[in-house]
């Protein structure tokens, strides 16, 4: 009885002893929040449904549902360059954004290492890191493009662009905040360079660094779809563009959600890592 | 070893461009197997006099000069001991003294390195502890392990800042003990120069008292002998007619200074 009580009542007084809490109760706010998401995504259908009605060159929730069904029916389908799977083109951008992004790491790390814990090469990076930082990473494409004269190395070296300057910003920032008591003791001992590296300044950086690689991951998903709708010939932004040349906006939509998906795997993974860090800045 | 100092000025220049004029011609001559303390209030600049002995710290003007060589940096010779313990966190005690060792003297194999590495850990209690990490032990451990550390090098100058200060009564009683005893038998270390803001502190661990004065006074106020026979026993040496005398005349001097300031 109680508990029904409390279900309906979500503002009901607390118990006043907390171990004393029925189980029941342990699992109530979880329910509550996924109910209340379920909530939101169901007024977002809605919503979507009515606009759809209104115009009706717009796919409605059924087919757009019904096309992701289809699509995921079958993603690693390869039936010529023309007609792969959605499955197929997301594992291709996957690709391209990890082959950006680990490049973008290996440079951007060292880099803001470097930047962040010397003032005379934060003075001379930070105005080009400055300039090149808010421009839109496409316009980098016909650049690429010429060099590479390759479609896929260009949406590449795109994503690089894009991934390095957040994890260079992010890097430098951690770097530059190593606390004043560790640089002192560096220098009494007088720790060699990669001493320094290894035991002062990379432990201080990484849960910033840890948060510019999750930053960047996130641009670099999002230009992904961008870089492949202007290259074409392959990956799920080559899919959305090739939908909508075909008039299948259903596939379009689709393909918005298995976006969005991917995306927000991504980003688990790296909040994972971000607190895997973190735990053990605390326990130290 | 025997330390000088000579006609220190330094200054810091603040946000406003006003400047704070922190040492003002300091002299100072440091016998060997001297144990001395400086005393003072906040801002006296007595942190900073020891930063530029230990190297970290430039001078604006004079020198310092340790068996007759101009300091220019840090050296193994000197060994510093940090106010807030200062190991890096992510790395064990063991690890924190061993690379300390280990990078202050490469002159050094890394076998003398490690047996040093374990005496003055072994020396200061910790040697069954030396797998934990900072944050999991007490300050009072995590201070050990930084005497530890400073010990392991092996210098012939001890520089302390207020080492002692962030910890309780007690713990801080036992580490005076500790590190009399690894100062005066179990190291080759032979002077000490200490920052403290504990008058009780500096009386029973010194050979002289430094008080030293706020700017924009002289920096060194007055020089204390404080003629107490080693050991000094903590329970007793407080009754002795010497400890009070030195005591009051401490109290004095830091309290004129207050109402100066």
């Amino acid at each position: 009885m109680t508990s029904i009580a409390l279900e309906r009542h979500p503002v009901a007084p607390p118990e006043p002893v907390a171990a004393d809490r029925p189980p029941r109760l342990a699992w109530r706010a979880p329910a509550a929040s996924i109910g209340w998401g379920l909530l939101g995504a169901a007024v977002t259908i809605a919503l979507w449904q009515l606009v759809a009605m209104r115009a009706p060159a717009l796919p409605t929730p059924a087919e757009g549902f019904g096309e992701l069904a289809r699509l995921l029916r079958s993603p690693f389908a390869n039936h010529g360059p023309n007609d792969k799977g959605v499955g197929l083109q997301l594992v291709t951008s996957l690709g391209r954004v990890l082959s950006g992004f680990g490049l973008a790491a290996a440079v951007g790390i060292p880099v803001g290492l470097a930047i962040g814990a010397s003032r005379r090469a934060w003075q001379a990076v930070n105005p080009v890191v400055q300039i090149l930082r808010p421009v839109s990473p496409l316009a980098w494409f016909p650049i690429w493009l010429m060099v590479w004269k390759d479609a896929g190395h260009a949406s590449i070296s795109v994503i690089l662009i894009t991934a390095l300057w957040p994890i260079v910003i992010n890097t430098a920032a951690g770097a530059a905040a190593v606390p004043r008591d560790h640089r002192n003791v560096a220098k009494v001992f007088r720790f060699d360079r990669r001493t320094y590296l290894r035991h002062v300044l990379l432990p201080n950086a990484l849960p910033s660094i840890v948060t510019g690689l999750r930053l960047s991951m996130g641009v670099a998903w999002m230009v992904i779809v961008a870089v492949e709708m202007l290259s074409g010939g392959s990956g799920i932004g080559f899919f959305v563009w090739d939908s909508y040349n075909a008039s299948n906006l259903a596939a379009v939509v689709a393909a918005i959600v298995l976006i969005g998906g991917v995306g927000v795997v991504l980003d688990f993974a790296f909040l994972r890592l971000a607190k895997r860090v973190a735990i053990e800045e605390v326990v130290a | 070893m025997t330390l000088r100092i000579e006609g220190l000025h330094k200054s810091f220049t603040g946000r406003r461009s006003s400047t704070q004029h922190v040492l003002r011609g300091v002299d100072l001559e440091v016998a060997r197997g001297e144990f001395v303390s400086l005393i003072g209030h906040s801002g006296c600049g007595k942190s900073t006099l020891l930063g530029i002995v230990a190297g970290l710290t430039a001078a604006d003007r004079g020198r310092v000069l340790v068996d007759g060589v101009a300091v220019q940096g840090p050296g193994p010779e000197r060994a510093m001991v940090f106010q807030n313990y200062s190991l890096l966190p992510r790395l064990s005690l063991l690890a924190n003294v061993r690379e300390a060792v280990r990078s202050a003297r490469p002159d050094r194999t890394k076998a003398w390195a490690d047996g040093m590495v374990e005496r003055y850990l072994t020396a200061v209690g910790l040697w069954e502890h030396r797998e934990k990490r900072p944050g999991q032990v007490s300050g009072g451990m995590a201070q050990r392990a930084a005497v530890a550390r400073a010990f392991a090098v092996g210098p012939k100058l001890l520089l302390l800042d207020e080492p002692f200060g962030a910890l309780d009564a007690l713990t801080r009683a036992r580490l005076q003990q500790q590190l009399i005893e690894l100062w005066g038998n179990e190291s080759d270390t032979e002077t000490v120069l200490m920052v403290t803001h504990g008058i009780d502190e500096a009386i029973l661990l010194a050979d002289r008292i430094v008080v030293m004065a706020n700017p924009p006074q002289p920096s060194i106020r007055e020089v204390i002998d404080v003629g107490l026979a080693r050991p000094r026993d903590r329970a007793s040496v407080v009754d002795q007619p010497a400890f009070r005398t030195i005591q009051e005349r401490l109290l004095a001097v830091l309290g004129e200074d207050a109402v100066a300031a």
